[in-house]
């Protein structure tokens, strides 16, 4: 029998903090009638107690439950990664519930449930832990994709998402069981003291495809990002910021730990699995953003395009490579929360206000929103002073390093196409003749805290990436 | 390897000889007294024959999905109940904790008005 220890409770201690404010808010709600923008203050003094909690984590590192759960370097960064994107959504979201009538209590205890499946997912080495926690995180973004009940698009992103989802999870766990079924483990750390001379070459190599195409799904990359766009656009767009950066760097580490990590002794097939999708996804995202005309479409595409960047990363593996991929995640989180949680509040009410004409001409309206826009915008694109610059350097460094010179050179190719559409909304904002068609409502306090919070990130990590990328080349990397 | 299945093949054979042992004994010594409502096929809270296109409340799928979410739970309890006395006191505290959440749930749903049939 596994023995309990208190030092376990220690190392989940975010998590549990976090749960227990989620079932909080959800008990408060039906009580609170008249502001629920209460509830809303109360899932982020939560996502701050955890924050603290992670302080008292990392002075415990090791392995809970029975090697199930791991408190290391990689997971606590992860875990504060998703509790900032769960921070800076939270703010932008509470004037919005308002704005568009949609101010129930369950958003915010979703949000808060959604990060913490989305915490078990970076920190788990267990396989049947690892889908725990991606269920927890799924189940709650199905339901936040449709939040907006009485909107079909909303509702329709919902089904889609539900569905493809579930579908995706299968996948994953029919990879799992397959696992499970030759090495008689779905523990990852004795998982890796069996790999290489494992029986069974093409089975264990057909379970890292099936884990493969679960978590692919995740990150929306292709050809399983077929999903996105829709999804994207149909969400509320606060959700989206939240949906296009949690959940995705969860699967990313998820990710990194079983490719850079523990079946890393069938080479070959993970190496060409993830080469193809790589290119694969960078080059559809960044095409099929060229002809989009809506906002939130156009990013969503970007994200897949980003998502392809990321997998550059993890392609070129080793020390280098998992934290090139870790610093991308942070700056990417940073950007696209921030150009979500902007949009969302630009489209106004009922978010009609979302192409890319209606952008037209807004500097001479709204100089600063314009200018905060082409702040996440030009960070994407990857401009130097951004951390979108450093972000895609670091990783394609990485990958020469690994001498991926082809891998590198259809990035480099695809980072010029992405500049494009990027400044396509940029020009219109500052070049467009005519009137502007988006919100003119005044930014309230909170989103535009959540908003120059992430500029300041955006510049601080792109003015000084050294110390973020010196610690993160600190932290050990699984299986490494 | 094939002889460690022996038991889910007696467990088989069990569940077919029990189930059929009653069905087959009440089919052939219970008494019948067939009413209308009786012989109507069973369908859960809805009549089973008629336009698809109606309206139907949806307290009944509400109430059988809370059901179903207490009762699966609950079934968490037998195990605890038997291995109780050697988890000691983590045991009790944990299931402490898992009660609370589960009452957590159930004050959310009953405040929301989920249980109220005429709603």
């Amino acid at each position: 029998m596994m023995a309990f220890q208190s030092v376990d409770t220690i190392r989940i201690l975010p998590e549990i903090i976090l749960s227990a404010f989620a079932i909080l808010v959800m008990v408060l709600e039906p009580w609170v009638a008249a502001r629920k923008s209460a509830l809303g203050w109360l899932s982020l003094a939560g996502v701050i107690a955890a924050a603290l909690a992670t302080l008292k984590t990392a002075g415990s590192p090791g392995l809970a439950f029975g090697g199930s759960v791991s408190a290391d370097g990689f997971s606590l960064f992860f875990v504060d990664l998703f509790l900032a994107i769960a921070a800076l959504c939270l703010l932008g979201s509470i004037h919005y519930l308002e704005r568009d009538r949609v101010h129930h209590g369950e958003y915010y205890a979703l949000i808060l449930l959604a990060t913490v499946g989305a915490c078990f997912m970076a920190a788990s080495t267990d396989l049947i832990m690892i889908f725990i926690g991606l269920e927890i995180s799924s189940i709650s973004t199905y339901i936040l994709a449709g939040f907006k009940r009485q909107e079909l698009a909303s509702n329709e992103a919902s089904l889609k998402y539900f569905l493809l989802g579930s579908f995706a999870t299968a996948f994953f766990l029919y990879g799992v069981a397959l696992v499970y079924g030759l090495t008689g483990t779905t523990n990852l750390l004795r998982l890796r003291e069996q790999a290489g001379g494992s029986p069974g070459a093409a089975l264990a190599a057909l379970a890292l495809i099936l884990m493969f195409v679960g978590l692919a799904f995740k990150v929306s990359s292709a050809p399983f990002q077929v999903w996105t766009p829709d999804v994207y656009q149909g969400a509320p767009a606060p959700v989206t910021a939240f949906l296009s950066t949690a959940p995705k760097a969860a699967a990313f580490a998820v990710l990194l730990r079983i490719f850079a990590g523990s079946l890393a002794g069938s080479g070959p097939v993970s190496f060409w699995v993830l080469w193809i999708s790589a290119v694969l996804t960078m080059t559809v995202g960044n095409l099929a953003a060229i002809w989009q005309s809506n906002v939130k479409r156009l990013l969503a595409y970007s994200s897949i395009a980003h998502a392809g960047y990321v997998l550059v990363g993890i392609t070129a593996g080793g020390a280098e490579g998992v934290s090139s991929v870790l610093f991308y995640l942070a700056g990417y989180a940073l950007m696209n929360v921030g150009a979500f949680i902007l949009v969302a509040h630009l489209a106004g009410r009922g978010e009609r206000r979302v192409d890319v004409a209606d952008y037209t001409a807004l500097a001479a309206a709204r100089p600063s929103a314009a200018a905060l826009l082409t702040v996440f915008l030009v960070s994407l694109a990857g401009f130097p002073g951004t951390v979108g610059f450093f972000a895609k350097f670091y990783v394609f460094r990485a990958a020469v390093h690994a001498h991926l010179i082809g891998l590198v050179t259809i990035a480099l190719l695809n980072s010029v196409v992405s500049v494009y559409y990027y400044l396509k909304i940029v020009v219109a904002m500052y070049m467009g003749e005519g009137e502007t068609g988006v919100s003119a409502a005044a930014m309230p306090n909170a989103l535009r805290a959540a908003v120059v919070l992430s500029v300041a990130g955006i510049f601080y990590l792109g003015l000084y990436p050294a110390p973020l990328l010196a610690a993160l080349a600190r932290i050990p990397k699984p299986g490494l | 390897m094939l002889q460690d299945y022996i038991p889910v093949l007696v467990q088989l054979i069990a569940v077919v000889a029990v189930a059929g042992g009653i069905l087959g004994a009440s089919a052939l010594v219970g008494k019948k007294r067939p009413t209308r409502e009786k012989l109507s096929p069973y369908e859960c809270g809805s009549v089973p024959v008629g336009n698809a296109r109606e309206r139907f409340s949806i307290s009944f799928y509400l109430v059988g999905m809370l059901f179903i979410l207490f009762d699966v739970e609950a079934v968490f309890l037998y195990p605890w109940a038997v291995v109780y006395k050697s988890l000691k006191w983590f045991g009790f505290i944990e299931m402490f904790v898992y009660i609370a959440i589960l009452l957590a749930g159930y004050l959310y749903l009953w405040k929301k008005g989920a249980l109220d049939w005429s709603r």
